[in-house]
């Protein structure tokens, strides 16, 4: 201990102290910094590696606290008074942090109840808790917001001393952050007295977490106090050195399989992070094909069944499994299980994301994490690559916290309705105190209150239904319970996408009739996309929950499929991942790809790659755009290489389609990956390029993002399903619960249907603005879209080829393997019918080939 | 100018418009099926605030048709708003752009289950079902027509709101489709906010008896027509 650190353990009490040696520990200096800061009432963020005992550090505030509370409970009214309040991202990790504490208060014998209260909590001790709550209640930012739209919130929580917010990093990105912050706002106008803990991973941008922990004011920048863990040991990162041959495309990283495999056999306990759920299930599967040695290794994902994700957690933390294959589902979370080796499959995507992974390995401080970059293809060579240098600075580029959204506020607001009345001039000033809305406009506000009063719409004519009317006082209230309950039942800011169970029949003979009942029974084996579903015939194969299965029927929510015993499945899912490239690792690429100095660090067969590159074509440099153009097989080509992740690639595809479009380049398609967008089409763009009838530079100008955007987003799918979601989270329209029946469709109201009606009638509408925000910095990335194009202005480097360029191949593989992009117009029905006349008529009777050049658009 | 599918229903020759609109041109009729205006408000009134522009949105679809075919008569075919007081919720100018829709014209209002009764206010004249030539205009698709056969009248019909679904290079798309066989037709909704019964639903099999009948699929421009057997259920 150092003597600064001895200099603070004064102010352990002795039953600390002594518990502390018990257990041959010594406190460490950050958790006694937290105490002292807490001590004076100050709001702290700790910034500390897993591991370094953040978790106790959080409450050992609150446990001193409450260790020397010299109160008679029984001689109070209510029998519990609550102190501290903890809040997780995860249900999981309450239960998990709620057992770890018992432990030392149970050793020291101290007087304090510990509860957790999440969704899954029977209803009576919901109440009791209410009436009786524990010193320490552990929860989640959901259950904050229900407990607080109570009229009884006051006294519930206006003995609150403290709230512990844990992964604050993680909860911060997210909608879920905004509801969090709001409830916080109104925690800190109930008890003026209250203080907070962040816990946090190491974050590019530390005080946005300090300011989020502290109520702003305006004009002032409040902060909470910071106090840093020392890290551990430098992490010992490589890159797998593969002796296979590199794959020019795709994410199975099927070449490195049996590395993969050796790596695992000579290490205790592995965790394989990859990047998808399908990802998962393919690795785990190719794995067990060749697992001679019958080495435990598990499958971890967020679609599985729940009470098989715990089996697999339990082996874990009790040592009975060699590896886990994984998504991001373990990112966050449970401590478990003495991992010495984290291979990470794929692409890294991001730094911290990288190192918050690496870090699962090896909990002890002293010891370094050892992880082992494994590459899928060339491309992920370049970025695997990014990332070590990244990983050995300790960069970080976690995502900027977030301005909050509309649709969250709505629901706070009636949330609010449902408790005390509220004063709108009050609510406002209290709004703008959680750090995301601190910038909020008061016309937005008033919108936001105008919509949940009686929807919003500039054709007046609802008054008559509000939810929420202002009383003679001025003040807003609930018009009557019903709404409250409703409210209850809809808070929350996670809406899943269409999830369809997946449940394991027997093999049937008939593939026609309509879709009436089959053979029921069978075991769910966990649920899965319905969009993914959507795109399948029966008769298909794909992997789930580890095997290949057989997709036979659809059965109102459910999806049918049967064994099989083909080896191979038919349908390979999109495998990318659905966090795009960051930003900062990105143009880290874009730097080491400019830079041919640095390739020596890259395996022979991607440099020499890139060296071909430099003689065929060009290599661009770190700030310009190259786009190439060359004709193959009677279609011509343009590609370029924005480096900016799949989704501002979606986009700027898209949108480039469009342009082409008009300018009479009649393109057929387009195909995204993280690193570079294909357009192909009839008319030879790049002579036309080269005879300057047409200009790179007006097609990739800024102003697409303005009228085209504009004109595409009215008919984007993805547009739609912002909007489904906003509608939901704001309260317009109620969830879908499990068992609430699909089939009666006629009956439903479809959000496409809302969107079209409102889109077209009132533009402005609250719902369509949150919709488009969450747009720009979601699905399709239109922020980061704009910044490149902004970039590369006047820095668009054309080269006209005469075939594929080796920097292309990549891209042009993925034509055919996705399905192409674009969005669900006529054009495909207009297709799929020529497709029909044309197996009518015989013209298509060379079948498979003619088929599949059609899709390939090649 | 857009381009129309046709169908032949009873040997009667009709249009069909990519807005999910019926033409008899013969006789200047244009039918449009479950146009439920109001339903906006109507779920306004359980606390589901629903963007009240749905019957401005479905009207301003009717007008467009009006213009485009000047039709001697307009059967709207049931279900035409959402419930029995649906007409005391239409905003004035919504009411007043109906009744001018009917100038010059005849309307008649085909009642549905939503809408069982005349009403007062939105002009027109009521009937349970209508026969004109060859052609049996209904609400609800009837049993007796499942068979075709000598002297048994074609039958136009609502109710059901039949969409259908392709899957075309990997990506589902559904859509509002006329459904019929050679003496039936069932119309898609009209109506803003009509949602859909995907057409390889039991109702529309016992229906038609099978899966041989087509899916007139209403596109952005034009209709996209396939046999029922191709399309996929939901």
């Amino acid at each position: 201990m150092s003597t600064a650190a001895s200099e603070l353990g004064k102010e352990l009490p002795g039953t600390f102290c002594r518990w502390f040696a018990s257990r041959s520990w010594m406190p460490r200096a950050h958790q006694l910094e937290l105490l002292s800061k807490a001590k004076v009432g100050q709001s702290t963020l700790l910034i500390a590696p897993t591991g370094a005992g953040k978790t106790l550090a959080g409450f050992l505030p609150t446990l001193v606290e409450l260790s020397g509370r010299i109160e008679p409970r029984s001689t109070l009214l209510r029998t519990g008074r609550l102190h501290t309040l903890y809040v997780s991202p995860l249900k999981a990790l309450a239960v998990d942090v709620a057992r770890n504490l018992e432990l030392p208060v149970a050793e020291m014998g101290l007087p304090i109840r510990i509860e957790t209260r999440t969704g899954d909590t029977p209803f009576s001790k919901r109440k009791r808790q209410r009436g009786d709550p524990p010193d320490i209640l552990l929860t989640t930012p959901e259950q904050v917001a229900l407990l607080l739209a109570s009229a009884d919130a006051p006294l519930l929580f206006g003995s609150l001393r403290r709230v512990v917010l844990d992964e604050l990093h993680a909860l911060v990105s997210s909608k879920r952050g905004d509801l969090l912050a709001l409830g916080l706002a109104r925690l800190f106008c109930i008890a003026p007295q209250l203080t907070t803990i962040g816990l946090s991973a190491t974050v590019a941008e530390p005080d946005e977490l300090r300011r989020f922990l502290v109520p702003q004011k305006a004009g002032q920048d409040s902060l909470a106090d910071l106090v840093v863990a020392k890290g551990g040991a430098e992490p010992h990162v490589t890159m797998l050195d593969t002796r296979e041959k590199l794959p020019w495309a795709g994410h199975t990283a099927h070449h490195a399989l049996g590395e993969i495999y050796d790596l695992i056999s000579r290490h205790k306990t592995t965790l394989v992070f990859v990047n998808t759920r399908s990802q998962a299930e393919m690795l785990f599967h190719n794995l067990w094909r060749i697992n001679e040695d019958a080495l435990a290794i598990a499958l971890h994902h967020g679609s599985l069944d729940v009470a098989q994700r715990r089996k697999v957690e339990q082996a874990m933390a009790l040592g009975r499994l060699r590896a886990v294959v994984c998504t991001s589902s373990l990112d966050l979370g449970v401590d478990w299980g003495d991992v010495d080796l984290v291979i990470n499959v794929g692409a890294p995507k991001g730094s911290s994301r990288l190192l918050q992974r690496i870090g699962r390995a090896n909990h002890r401080l002293d010891e370094p994490s050892r992880a082992v970059l494994v590459p899928a293809n060339r491309f992920e060579v370049l970025e695997c690559s990014a990332a070590l240098d990244a990983v050995a600075e300790g960069a970080q580029d976690t995502p900027p916290v977030r301005t909050g959204a509309l649709d969250v506020l709505a629901q706070h607001i009636l949330g609010c309705a449902c408790g005390e009345p509220f004063d709108a001039d009050a609510l406002y000033a209290e709004v703008t105190a959680a750090m995301p809305y601190r910038g909020l406009e008061r016309g937005d506000f008033d919108a936001a209150v105008d919509f949940v009063a009686s929807g919003g719409y500039a054709l007046r004519g609802y008054e008559r239904f509000a939810k929420i009317r202002q009383g003679k006082d001025g003040r807003w209230r609930v018009s009557n319970p019903r709404i409250a309950q409703q409210y209850r039942l809809n808070v929350g800011t996670i809406v899943e996408a269409d999830m369809l169970k997946v449940r394991l029949v027997r093999a049937r003979q008939s593939r026609h009739g309509y879709s009436g009942p089959i053979a029921r029974g069978g075991r769910v084996l966990g649920e899965i996309e319905e969009a993914f579903i959507e795109g399948l015939v029966p008769g298909d194969t794909f992997v789930f929950s580890g095997e290949i299965l057989r997709y036979e029927a659809l059965v109102e929510e459910e999806v049918y499929v049967s064994r099989t015993s083909a080896t191979d499945p038919k349908v390979p899912s999109y495998a990318g991942g659905k966090f795009p490239l960051s930003t900062y690792l990105a143009e880290r690429v874009r730097g080491l790809l400019a830079d041919p100095s640095a390739w020596t660090q890259l395996p022979d067969q991607v440099r020499e790659w890139l060296e071909i590159q430099q003689l065929r074509s060009v290599i661009p440099d770190r700030r310009s755009l190259l786009v190439e153009t060359f004709p193959r097989a009677a279609k011509y080509y343009l590609v370029c290489y924005p480096f900016e992740g799949r989704l501002a690639h979606q986009t700027l595809g898209m949108l480039l389609t469009r342009r082409l479009e008009r300018a009479r380049m009649r393109p057929l398609g387009f195909v995204a990956n993280e690193y570079a967008v294909a357009v192909w089409g009839l008319a030879d763009i790049g002579f036309r390029i080269e005879r300057g009838e047409f200009s790179l530079d007006a097609l990739f100008d800024p102003d697409m993002l303005g009228d085209d955007l504009e004109a595409w987003l009215a008919e984007s799918t993805l547009m739609k399903r912002s909007f489904r979601t906003c509608a939901i989270i704001a309260g317009l329209i109620e969830r879908r619960f499990p068992g609430q029946e699909k089939s009666r469709r006629q009956l439903t109201i479809s959000t496409d249907l809302i969107y079209d009606v409102l889109r077209r009638h009132q533009p402005d509408h609250m719902l369509l603005r949150a919709a488009r925000a969450d747009a720009a910095t979601g699905l399709l990335d239109i922020r980061r879209l704009s910044a490149m194009l902004s970039r590369v202005r006047g820095r668009i480097i054309h080269k006209a080829l005469d075939q594929v360029s080796p920097l292309a191949v990549p891209v042009m593989l993925e034509i055919g393997r996705e399905p192409v992009a674009g969005e669900a117009t006529d054009v495909l029905l207009a297709e799929a019918a020529e497709a029909l006349v044309k197996e009518a008529t015989g013209d298509a009777i060379s079948g498979n080939s003619d088929d599949r050049r059609r899709r390939s658009g090649a | 100018m857009r381009s129309r599918g046709t169908a032949m229903i009873a040997d009667v020759d009709l249009v069909l418009d990519a807005a999910g609109a019926l033409y008899w041109p013969d006789q200047h009729l244009l039918v449009l099926a479950d146009l439920h205006l109001e339903k906006g408000s109507s779920y306004a009134r359980r606390g589901t605030l629903l963007p009240p522009y749905d019957s401005a949105a479905t009207l301003a679809g009717v007008r467009r048709l009006i213009a485009h075919y000047a039709p001697r008569l307009v059967i709207a075919l049931g279900d035409s708003f959402h419930d029995i007081d649906g007409p005391d919720r239409l905003a004035s100018a919504d009411r007043r752009s109906l009744l001018d829709l009917q100038r010059g014209r005849e309307w008649i209002w085909v009642t549905g289950n939503h809408d069982p009764h005349p009403v007062k206010g939105v002009g027109g004249t009521f009937a349970a079902f209508l026969a004109i030539g060859r052609l049996i205009f209904r609400h609800e698709p009837s049993s007796e027509n499942a068979v075709a056969s000598e002297g048994v009248l074609g039958e136009i019909a609502g109710h059901l709101h039949p969409v259908a679904r392709i899957v075309s290079r990997g990506r589902g798309i559904r859509r509002r489709c006329f459904a019929g066989n050679v003496n039936r037709l069932v119309m898609p909704a009209f109506g803003a906010y009509a949602g859909g019964l995907n057409i390889r639903d039991a109702a529309f099999a016992n229906l038609f008896d099978s899966l041989a009948f087509t899916a007139h699929l209403l596109g952005n421009e034009r209709i996209y027509s396939f046999t029922a057997a191709h399309c996929r259920p939901d």
